[in-house]
């Protein structure tokens, strides 16, 4: 069970989602991934991509307008 | 017990795509959406740009449609080869910068490369016959299936009665009894279909599933070809700057962005490291951004510009700090334009 950080700072949606989506994959059930993004609409669609694809959304932070996600790695 | 086959839907996040991954779900096929992000689509990060509409979160249509449907969504970042299908269209333009025709081909190709690589069945879209002037056609349907690639393995469940049998057709993996013949433009028949369903709420792109199927954005991108020697390469952050602020083109080498709001401001100010820029410092006023290389000369006249946009605009002068491509910035002291000497031509 790793943590692993991705940052995803000033890219605009879909890109984070698609750069969580790509890391996730290289990734194992359990791990645990930090993103960091600037663009507020990944409260929205990280959250929702994670409900369809089987990760857990753990939780959401907003530092200095930065925005750090967290999610558990599900089974594929 | 036959085999349960499995097939990619391309999912835009309107209305025809979902539908279409509907039926097969309906069917027992195991479905999964696939959606490319061309940087054009409509579905990305306007929401990080304006402040209108702030109150109504904006949603992904496609992970939300995928959401409806119960499926996983695998999103496909394509820009890059995607400026091919852009700047060359073999079979060229709707009516606008829209390469339709070439644009459903490079996707259903793409899925192609992907259901070989996932070892998927079969390719689902939500094209009806008659509905788009360009890449819907009864004699355009045949051509993506075939320049894709895909050819009898692209099915497309709600014209499918309309169009020669498929693959998973012949073979029983679908029943064909059970695929539609929707045609032309009216949106009824998908609007039964989704009370059938019971989908109640779906999202009803009016142009397409892109910018460039929009007359002002498409027209900003010609005139940035124009204005770089007919260049056509072009990077996010150009596609990016299209949609945001007001664009003024006082010379053929330069052009303004100007901020309509401050959501706009915002956004923009991530550029002041790459961009010539200046803003109103003795009254509000938007953030400009100058593109192209613009002369000590050029860059009062877009003060004069930037001032006019300003509070201070009846001022008789305003003061705005100018700072150029290397980072220098100077206060200029500068009389704003008339509203008639900003000339209608210079509008982009
Ligand atoms: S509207 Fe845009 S994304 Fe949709 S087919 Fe046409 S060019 Fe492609």
């Amino acid at each position: 069970m790793s943590v692993y950080k991705l940052d995803a700072r000033r890219l605009l949606c879909p890109m984070p989602v698609i750069r969580t989506q790509n890391k996730i994959k290289t990734l194992k059930a359990g791990d645990t991934l930090e993103v960091i993004c600037t663009d507020p609409g990944v409260l929205q669609d990280i959250p929702a991509w994670c409900r369809i694809n089987g990760h857990k959304f753990l939780s959401h932070e907003t530092v200095d307008e930065e925005i750090i996600l967290k999610i558990e790695v599900g089974e594929d | 017990m036959s085999k349960q086959r499995k097939a990619v839907a391309l999912i835009s996040g309107g209305l025809d795509s979902l539908l279409a991954a509907k039926v097969l779900l309906e069917q027992g096929v195991h479905v999964e959406g696939i959606n490319f992000y061309t940087g054009f689509c409509v579905e990305g990060h306007t929401h990080a740009i304006r402040k209108k509409g702030k109150d109504k979160v904006k949603r992904n249509n496609a992970l939300w449609s995928a959401e409806q449907l119960g499926i996983k969504l695998h999103i496909v970042d394509v820009i890059e080869e995607y400026k091919d299908v852009l700047i060359n269209p073999k079979h060229g333009y709707g009516a606008n910068m829209n390469p339709c025709l070439d644009c459903k081909g490079f996707m259903v190709r793409k899925a192609m490369e992907w259901i070989k690589e996932n070892n998927f069945d079969f390719i689902v879209t939500g094209e009806v016959i008659g509905q788009r002037p360009m890449s819907q056609r009864k004699d355009t349907m045949p051509i993506i299936a075939r320049e894709s690639g895909a050819n009898d393995l692209l099915l497309r469940p709600l014209c499918a009665k309309y169009l020669p049998e498929t693959k998973p057709e012949r073979e029983g993996w679908v029943d064909r009894e059970k695929l539609y013949d929707f045609s032309g433009r009216s949106r009824k028949p998908q609007m039964a279909l989704a009370e059938k369903f019971g989908f109640s709420e779906y999202a009803q792109p009016a142009g397409g599933c892109c910018f460039l199927t929009d007359k002002s954005y498409s027209d900003r991108l010609v005139d940035l070809w124009k204005a770089r020697d007919d260049d056509r390469n072009y990077e996010m952050d150009d596609i990016m700057l299209l949609k945001v602020g007001r664009h003024i083109r006082p010379k053929p080498h330069f052009k303004m962005i100007i901020g309509r709001e401050d959501g706009e401001n915002k956004f923009m100010s991530g550029y002041k490291k790459q961009f010539a820029h200046m803003y109103a410092t003795s009254c509000v006023g938007p953030l400009v951004l100058i593109d192209g290389p613009a002369t000590e000369e050029d860059l009062a006249l877009a003060a004069q510009i930037t001032a006019r946009f300003s509070k201070g605009r009846t001022e008789p002068s305003v003061t705005v700090e100018v700072t150029d491509a290397h980072g220098v910035s100077k206060l200029l002291n500068v009389a704003p334009l008339k509203e008639h000497e900003i000339l209608a031509e210079w509008q982009v």
